[in-house]
């Protein structure tokens, strides 16, 4: 069924656009946050949906079994990673955000504009 | 049967994702991330991914929702309406979504187990690793062991993402105390880092005492969280799990901890310099293992040398390293909880 060779990937474009929609368009500081995140989701489920093999099993030996198909533990490996360090580098830009509220009142990007202006 | 899983999970997301978006309350956008984080966690196990689902539901679901809830109780959680229409934005998106569209017609398709990707190192790690590691679970021994550098370098990013947040985030409030709007005598907030100084009333106040429910319930908890923390940090070799996973988790028992019970009774059993003295120890720990192995002759992180049979080798390593990665993700996690929660805590006080 050719729909579904690429039918990941596609889900994949839907939900990367939508997080690069979400950062540009939204003034909230927050909300580009999230766009971000939803963004980082989506290149997560690319990596992921590359790795992964027809019929195969999750990359951990069975024991005793012969002609096992595994599914490619590389990508794996490097969103694990990925995804741990995502919500640290998230925690950063969170607390930027914290810091930018303090600082001018508002985390509407307009607004701070607007009020670097003024200044 | 698994197909239409796959398809009704992925629909899921997209209506998640878009509702994310839509939404004008940032609290119900940030439940909506959890859920959305949940649905993809759903979805890594069905494409085999289960270290992956493990990481993503611990921290896209638990960990990242507990932050953006942090900062929303410092910020506020209203979205104002958009006063211009996105139209560059949407074209530009179109623009971007349609050409990844068009690419993806010249990628192979999904699956095929002759697939570039498949064919270039994969074959060697899952052949050759659980004779040349002994690690049953693949991930693990790519992670630890023939990506050890690599992994070491994410560990490091981690300590100086929760060194960033402490220190953006534990600085003074100078500006609230020039406008000296509502704050009577000196900043409350200057006694952050301070245990003894937090005096009674903010533990008082935070622990909710009332809810008697939460307080049970947590109880029993916090111990079989901890406990599971410990399990897939130690059996990472062998099931899903590792350093990652597990220190994401054991965070989350004392961030429970101190959400139900409040800040200050947590700091009491672990205080911000351990938090510190952690961050640092898990580095440290990773790198230590690296020097080592250079001194008995091998190659940075080169676990061969550490024990006089190989493999036993890759096992003290990997037991090694994945500690490491566990101490300093806890740490990382428990300071950057710390760093929020002690803002809003300070903020609390300005207003009383």
């Amino acid at each position: 069924m050719i729909f579904f060779d690429h039918f990941n990937y596609w889900i994949f474009v839907i939900l990367l656009m939508i997080g690069l929609f979400t950062v540009m368009s939204r003034t909230n500081l927050i909300k580009k946050m999230i766009g971000l995140s939803l963004f980082q989701i989506s290149v997560f489920l690319f990596y992921i949906s590359m790795g992964k093999i027809d019929e195969g099993t999750a990359p951990i030996v069975v024991e005793g079994a012969q002609d096992v198909v595994y599914s490619n533990p590389l990508p794996h490996v490097l969103i694990l990673t990925a995804i741990v360090v995502g919500v640290a580098t998230t925690a950063l830009g969170l607390s930027l955000v914290v810091r930018i509220k303090e600082s001018f009142g508002t985390i509407d990007e307009e607004d701070i504009l607007a009020r670097e202006d003024k200044a | 049967m698994e197909q239409f899983t796959d398809i009704f999970l992925m629909l899921l997301l997209v209506a998640g994702a878009l509702s994310v978006l839509y939404v004008r309350n940032l609290f119900v956008a940030t439940m909506l991330l959890g859920a959305v984080s949940f649905i993809m966690a759903l979805i890594f196990v069905s494409l085999d991914a289960v270290d992956v689902a493990f990481t993503e539901a611990a921290v896209g679901a638990g960990i990242s929702t507990v932050l953006y809830l942090g900062t929303l109780a410092l910020v506020g959680s209203d979205e104002k309406p958009a006063r211009r229409r996105a139209l560059v934005p949407l074209l530009v998106s179109l623009l971007v979504g349609t050409a990844l569209v068009y690419a993806t017609f010249d990628m192979p398709a999904f699956g095929r187990a002759d697939n570039p990707v498949q064919t270039h190192v994969a074959p060697r790690y899952i052949e050759e690793s659980p004779k040349e590691i002994g690690v049953p679970n693949m991930v693990t021994s790519v992670l630890a062991s023939y990506r050890g550098f690599d992994t070491f370098g994410e560990v490091t990013v981690i300590f100086t993402a929760g060194i960033g947040v402490l220190l953006i985030l534990s600085q003074l409030r100078r500006r609230r105390e020039d406008e000296a709007d509502l704050t009577d005598g000196p900043d409350t907030d200057t006694n952050m880092d301070n245990d003894a100084a937090a005096s009674a009333s903010p533990a008082e106040r935070v622990g909710s005492e009332h809810d008697l429910v939460p307080h049970v319930v947590a109880k029993l908890l916090i111990p079989f969280i901890l406990l599971f923390a410990l399990y897939v940090q130690f059996h990472g070799d062998f099931g899903p799990g590792g350093g990652f996973q597990a220190g994401v988790i054991f965070a989350a028992g004392f961030i429970l901890y101190s959400l139900i019970f409040g800040l200050h009774f947590t700091r009491q059993i672990v205080s911000t310099r351990l938090v510190k003295f952690l961050l640092a120890l898990g580095v440290v720990l990773y790198g230590g293992v690296g020097v080592v192995s250079l001194f008995l002759g091998g190659n940075f992180l080169d676990y061969n040398v550490l024990s006089a049979d190989p493999v036993a080798g890759q096992h003290l390593g990997i037991l090694l390293v994945e500690l490491g990665v566990g101490i300093t993700v806890t740490a990382a996690m428990i300071a950057i909880f710390y760093a929020f929660a002690g803002r809003a805590e300070g903020r609390g006080n300005d207003i009383n």
